[in-house]
């Protein structure tokens, strides 16, 4: 039955598919034509996802390694760390009775480098340059991005990136510490902490190589989606996952290039003695001579990508959850006009609510107003996603592999991240709340962890799309259950340190005899971020086994999806589509349409049936 | 390259429209500094300066040179040669013209006093004009690309080379129209 349907899916293509001489041409493939060019300096949008992708993981394993390592001092600060010796070199102090501990600095550099590598190098280019590379000329029917090359360099500027902050890693004085906000003084002044001499010079160059491959992937994201969409696929037709890979790239278009201006500025402050940021300062009891800035200036500048950055993070995931869930649900998404109506509404608040990061930094409370209402709305497009994820759910007829249990553990972590995103959203209540856990635990579930999931579930969806093999579904559900699982023990409990007013980003909280009870609550979190780590590992060697020795794709649409990119051969060829372009006639989900078929999808490129109406999708 | 030429169905090369859509995130990025000029001028200790007249001298070559390629551009689709060729030269040394005026105008700015690690309001001044510049070199780059072609290559209209050309003519027209807002802002704000 499955292989009739994909023959009768071929012929559909080759009779009315649309010509664009593609392939009368062969100079495209000159730029594939040696192992270099195809797999390392790859213009191929199917290859550069995976080198995204593959260096996301490398980066996820680095940062979440790190925050290990800092919750094993948080959790047992008693406890010997000799062993980690090896590793950390210097880093690790050992007194005269063998009992090894973590240098404060190197705490403060490790939660620095946790942040800033999970939120860019991870959850920004990995999952969103993945997956928009993925997918977008996929899914669109185009042969590659508009521009090719400079794709190719979006991937090698991250790559750069990459290999600066790798390198800073290892410097004598360790890497940038100040927290991956960067404020000044700390990321402003050599002389201000370890980390902030060549540590920070190094942070901030390869942070500005990172926005230039951003701003380098998001100008041809854009540019695909508005031009090179096949014959049929209006904008209406697109698939949820391309409407938020677009807006994303939209969003993140306008704001980095503004974390670059404060960047910049920050570049004099550090080198030609300006002081945009810097004012009346005293290091070692010795006045400096900047004089005039405002460090609130660079809180503004950064949080202006900064909070619109969150959404460039989550938006992705969302796509791809409600992609996934179409899917395996065996049912269209549940109001696919209102998904692209709140996308676009949650980008355009994602602009306005940028000061909610400095409530307590000493902004007007007046205008603190305006930012407390414009996020406390976005809880209402936010709130029309869940609900329509849930109504696609509803009734529908599931099927629980991995790729939907993550699909549904991203709305369950949505969920609790975003309620408690109603009580910091309120200037009053960050009073008390800011700079706490009660911080951590809400940003962790609702981006961190959420995005994550959106990010397994579009990985365990389209692995066999990348690598023509599917991965192990019994450690994919068991990866997924430890992680579902094992994210909640480590963030739940931080909400009531962070009511209790536990401070975050404290080495020790020896001193505090108000927080001293709180020891077994910090033991648990430890091990169950050990553990959930040690689930990860699995997710990756289940990645890496699965590429070479994983079952083996034998036809074209695995899940039975109707989207475009499973037309295509199961080994990816150069211009997607062997022939002509399939043209779209339908809307992405039209699932379980017709009762009375035993197949219950129909894909984009079948024409309309006679007693099919002809709609707007 | 290939795909996008036979892949078009919409009007617009998206080669140009990739170069809009990377405008539009450099318009963001001086939105920013400019933004940032506002929010600090208001918060008071701001030092008035009289702006050098080098730079009104500055804006008027930037502003030639605009015309002066629009030129080229009309000269290389009328298919005059000679014009295209020689206006294409003169916007080059235009183009260099202004950022040695640049530096020249940081220089008589330095002679009154205002210095970079000074007050903010000249600091300002000198991150945004030589952010700006930046961009300058980076046409002035492009300039170089076509005067290549145009020496080069063998005299030909085709569809091509008007789009490769229309590239730079839109990028230059950017950072001219550019540079007027930033320094019509700067002198508005004293």
């Amino acid at each position: 039955m499955a292989s009739q349907v994909a023959v009768e899916q071929d012929a559909i293509i080759r009779e009315e598919g649309y010509d664009d001489h593609f392939h009368e041409h062969h100079h495209g493939d000159k730029y594939q034509s040696n192992f270099i060019t195809t797999y390392i300096f790859s213009q191929d949008h199917k290859i550069i996802a995976r080198q995204f992708l593959i260096t996301g993981i490398f980066w996820a394993i680095v940062g979440s390694a790190m925050s290990i390592i800092f919750r094993m001092q948080l959790g047992f600060p008693e406890e010997s760390l000799a062993w980690l010796k090896p590793i950390l070199g210097k880093w690790i102090t050992i007194s005269a009775d063998g009992v090894g501990t973590l240098a404060p600095e190197f705490y403060y550099a490790l939660v620095t480098m946790h942040g800033t590598i999970i939120v860019f190098f991870v959850l920004t280019a990995g999952l969103s340059g993945t997956f928009s590379n993925l997918l977008i000329p996929l899914q669109l029917g185009a042969r590659d991005m508009a521009s090719p090359f400079l794709n190719m360099l979006s991937y090698w500027f991250f790559f750069l990136a990459s290999i600066v902050m790798f390198f800073s890693l290892f410097l004598n004085t360790g890497p940038f510490s100040g927290g991956w906000t960067a404020y000044p003084p700390l990321s402003a002044l050599p002389q201000a902490s370890t980390g902030s001499g060549a540590g920070m010079t190094l942070w901030i160059v390869s942070l500005v190589f990172f926005v230039v491959s951003v701003l380098l992937g998001g100008i041809n994201y854009i540019t695909t989606v508005l031009n090179l969409r096949t014959k049929g696929m209006s904008l209406w037709r697109m698939p949820l996952t391309i409407w938020a890979f677009f807006i994303t790239a939209i969003i993140g278009l306008l704001s980095f290039p503004v974390l670059a201006s404060g960047f910049f500025l920050l570049m004099f402050d550090r080198g030609l003695g300006t002081s945009f940021f810097l004012s009346e300062i005293y290091i070692a009891g010795e006045a400096l001579p900047q004089v005039g800035g405002s460090p609130i200036l660079y809180q503004h500048l950064f949080w202006f990508l900064g909070h619109p950055e969150v959404y460039i993070i989550i938006l992705p995931a969302m796509g791809i959850v409600s992609e996934v869930m179409s899917v395996h649900a065996r049912k269209p998404i549940f109001g696919y006009r209102a998904m692209v109506y709140s996308i676009l509404a949650i980008a355009f608040l994602s602009f306005i609510v940028w000061a909610h990061h400095m409530f307590m930094a000493g902004v007007n409370p007046f205008i603190s107003n305006f930012f407390v209402i414009f996020t406390l709305i976005i809880a209402v497009p936010s709130a029309v996603k869940v609900f329509n994820w849930i109504s696609t759910l509803y009734k529908g007829n599931l099927r629980l592999n991995t790729p939907m249990l993550f699909a549904i553990g991203f709305v369950s972590m949505f969920i609790s991240g975003g309620l408690t995103g109603i009580f910091l959203g309120n200037s009053a209540i960050d009073i008390v709340m800011h700079d706490t856990y009660f911080v951590v635990a809400h940003f962790h579930i609702v981006m961190g962890v959420a995005a994550f999931f959106g990010m397994f579930a579009g990985v365990y969806n389209w692995f066999p799309k990348m690598f023509g093999r599917f991965m192990n579904e019994t450690l994919g559900k068991i990866h997924f259950w430890m992680t579902m699982i094992g994210a909640y023990a480590i963030f739940w409990p931080m909400h009531y340190l962070g009511m209790a007013g536990v401070p975050r980003r404290y080495y020790s909280f020896d001193t505090f005899d108000a927080f001293s009870h709180f020891d077994g609550t910090n033991k648990f979190i430890t091990i169950a971020a050990i553990i959930t780590f040690g689930a990860q590992l699995l997710f990756v060697v289940n990645f890496f086994y699965s590429i070479w020795y994983g079952k083996k794709m034998t036809t074209k649409n695995p899940w039975q999806s109707t989207t475009l990119e499973w037309t295509t051969p199961i080994k990816g060829i150069h211009g997607n589509w062997p022939g002509k372009l399939p043209v779209v006639h339908r809307w992405a989900y039209d699932y379980s349409k017709d009762e009375t078929s035993d197949v219950d999808f129909i894909p984009q490129h079948h024409p309309l049936t006679e007693n099919e109406v002809r709609t707007e999708h | 390259m290939s795909q996008v030429e036979y892949q078009r169905r919409n009007k617009i090369h998206p080669h140009k429209f990739a170069l809009w859509v990377a405008m539009a995130s450099i318009i963001m990025m001086f939105a920013a500094l400019t933004s940032a000029y506002l929010v600090r001028q208001a918060a008071g200790n701001w030092l008035e300066y009289r702006m050098p007249g080098l730079f009104y001298i500055n804006t008027a070559v930037i502003l030639l040179s605009s015309f002066t390629l629009h030129g080229a551009y009309l000269g290389f689709k009328a298919g005059k040669e000679l014009l295209y060729k020689v206006l294409l030269v003169i916007s080059f040394i235009l183009g260099i013209a202004f950022v040695v005026l640049q530096y020249y105008g940081w220089m008589a700015l330095y002679d009154i006093g205002i210095y970079l690690t000074g007050n903010p309001s000249g600091a300002f001044f000198y991150m945004i004009s030589g952010l700006h510049a930046v961009h300058v070199l980076g046409g002035i780059a492009a300039l170089v690309v076509a005067l290549i072609h145009a020496f080069v290559l063998k005299f030909k209209v085709t569809r091509k080379r008007k789009n490769r050309f229309q590239l730079v003519l839109h990028y230059w027209h950017f950072v001219d129209v550019l540079w007027i807002y930033l320094f019509v802002f700067v002198l508005l704000q004293h």
